[in-house]
């Protein structure tokens, strides 16, 4: 399956799928020096993103957030990929100064937690192995 | 969106690494709210800046930042700073310092306009506290989206800030109509018409009928308390505010507001002075009318307040209020003025337990935080204080 989106941060990626279905705050929502995501309102707390592709419907909460983001990268725990279905300004604030490749526009109901994708944000495709 | 050749050539690093970090994040934002380019700004005022808010995760990024030579290209100054225990202020005194190093004014403030950073009519800016962007769009009539402190700092580096939302024509015009039958005459009447809005509209830009605020003061602590408890950053005020009669483009919805209203709001912040240990004046950061004003009415109290008074306000105004004598008024009854900093963004939990207030924002924050809270006029919080 192929999916269509946007690039925000260009760059490749692939790997194993972290799904959240609900929207994720970074600032108080994910331990930047594990990567575990400790939201309390989140569906995938107590799951770390460290090595994943991540994908969530859209950011919430404190602009801090994309510090968060790029205290992940620097302690080697950031996500390889961020896949959104709506960017704004904190997440993609955090990708970009992190050098996470990010695509958004992708109905992210469509992704499940444990499948492997490849993402080419270049072209801000996401494709799911069969 | 469009580029221009030079801003090609800073997005493809040939400015170096600051630079073009800085260009990809206006260029994301401008992409994701679709803008047509960018536009120069005359000032930026950047968030971000206690440690409390940005952390050890923020504190890498600046330093990052600031040894790739990162440097502002219009005058900038910074919000209000945090104060904290010796560990934390040492904290505090880095993020400043990584700050100066990027050519930042150390103004820590949420009202620069009562110094240098005041913004006239038009002027297109990328300011990031929330009560500041209420001010600078509403009662400057400048113009400003609400900047997140990266986006705000990424402006003042590249100078420019992507054409979109408020600083656009259409996004200006009034969403809605609100008539205020209600007597809001004072400070905290202001405050609470504020926050009832705030609450009620969320994003909306209001057009407000049947106010006639005494002070310019009023409706800063209105903007305040409205962008706190929702995300107003513009509002026109009928015959005050200087965007107004151009504000009503077509029939809107139209709201009205009580006496039930504004007296809902003052009543839920009614803590007893057995429970408050201290007073604070200066949210958003005091002018110095309001310096004056506390000065005299604790002259006419007579005795020295048994409870600590604070009243924040930016270096300016702190350094007028020295020249003028209020500071050692102001000192002689158990007050003090504090320049650059800002209770909401300091770990104070533990210090104090109870804040009583004149303002709208810090009431909501500080119960949010778990204080006790007493919302109040100045001249009855001065009257009646222990």
């Amino acid at each position: 399956m192929k999916l269509r989106g946007r690039k925000i941060v260009g760059g490749k990626a692939e790997g194993e799928l972290v799904v959240s279905r609900k929207a994720l705050s970074f600032l108080g929502g994910v331990d930047p020096e594990t990567g575990i995501v400790t939201d309390a309102e989140s569906d995938i707390r107590g799951q770390s993103i460290a090595g994943k592709i991540l994908a969530f419907p859209r950011g919430k909460g404190s602009t801090v957030g994309s510090y968060v983001i790029y205290a992940l990268k620097k302690n080697g725990k950031a996500p390889k990929a961020i896949i959104v279905g709506e960017a704004e300004t904190i997440v993609a604030t955090g990708a970009i100064i992190a050098g996470i490749p990010m695509v958004d526009g992708i109905d992210v109901s469509r992704l499940r937690s444990g499948e492997r994708v490849k993402v080419d944000a270049d072209s801000g495709e996401v494709e799911v192995e069969e | 969106m469009y580029l221009t050749k030079e801003e090609e050539l800073i997005l493809a690093g040939e400015y170096g690494y600051a630079l073009q970090k800085a260009m990809e994040i206006l260029v994301a934002l401008g992409e994701i709210y679709g803008a047509e380019r960018l536009i120069p700004i005359k000032s930026a005022q950047i968030a971000g800046v206690s440690y409390k808010n940005i952390g050890d995760a923020g504190m890498e990024f600046l330093r990052d930042f600031a040894d790739a030579g990162a440097k502002v290209s219009v005058y900038t100054t910074l919000n209000p700073a945090g104060i904290g225990d010796d560990e934390f202020m040492e904290k505090q005194r880095e993020v400043l310092e990584l700050y100066r190093r990027m050519g930042i004014e150390i103004t820590s403030t949420c009202t620069p306009y009562y110094g240098a950073n005041l913004p006239k009519f038009g002027d297109h800016i990328a300011w990031s506290e929330s009560s500041a962007v209420s001010f600078a769009n509403s009662i400057l009539g400048a113009r400003t989206n609400r900047e997140g402190g990266p986006s705000s700092l990424a402006a003042a580096i590249v100078g420019k800030t992507p054409n979109y939302g408020l600083h656009l024509d259409e996004n200006r015009k009034a969403t809605v109509v609100v008539n205020v039958d209600a007597e809001v005459e004072t400070f905290v009447d202001y405050a609470a018409l504020g926050y009832h809005l705030g609450r009620t509209l969320g994003n909306d830009v209001p057009y407000i009928r049947g106010l006639k605020p005494e002070r310019t003061e009023f409706l800063k602590e209105m903007g305040a308390a409205m962008a706190a408890s929702g995300s107003i950053a513009l509002y026109h005020v009928e015959g005050e505010t200087p965007e107004y009669r151009a504000a009503i483009a077509e029939e809107l919805e139209t709201i009205t507001v009580e006496d039930s209203d504004i007296r809902a709001v003052r009543g839920e912040f009614r803590d007893d002075w057995t429970d408050i240990d201290m007073i604070l004046i200066g949210c958003p950061h005091a002018s110095l009318g309001e310096v004056k004003e506390i000065a005299e009415l604790l002259r006419m109290r007579g005795r020295p307040l048994r409870i600590p008074l604070f009243i924040t306000a930016s270096g300016a105004v702190k350094a007028l209020a020295d020249a003028l004598g209020y500071t050692e008024i102001i000192e002689r009854y158990n007050g003090r003025i504090i320049a650059d900093v800002c209770f909401v963004v300091s770990p104070i939990k533990g210090w104090y337990s109870g804040i009583a207030t004149n303002s709208g924002k810090s009431a909501f924050y500080f119960r949010s935080f778990g204080f006790h809270v007493r919302l109040d006029d100045a001249e009855n919080l001065i009257r009646e204080a222990p």
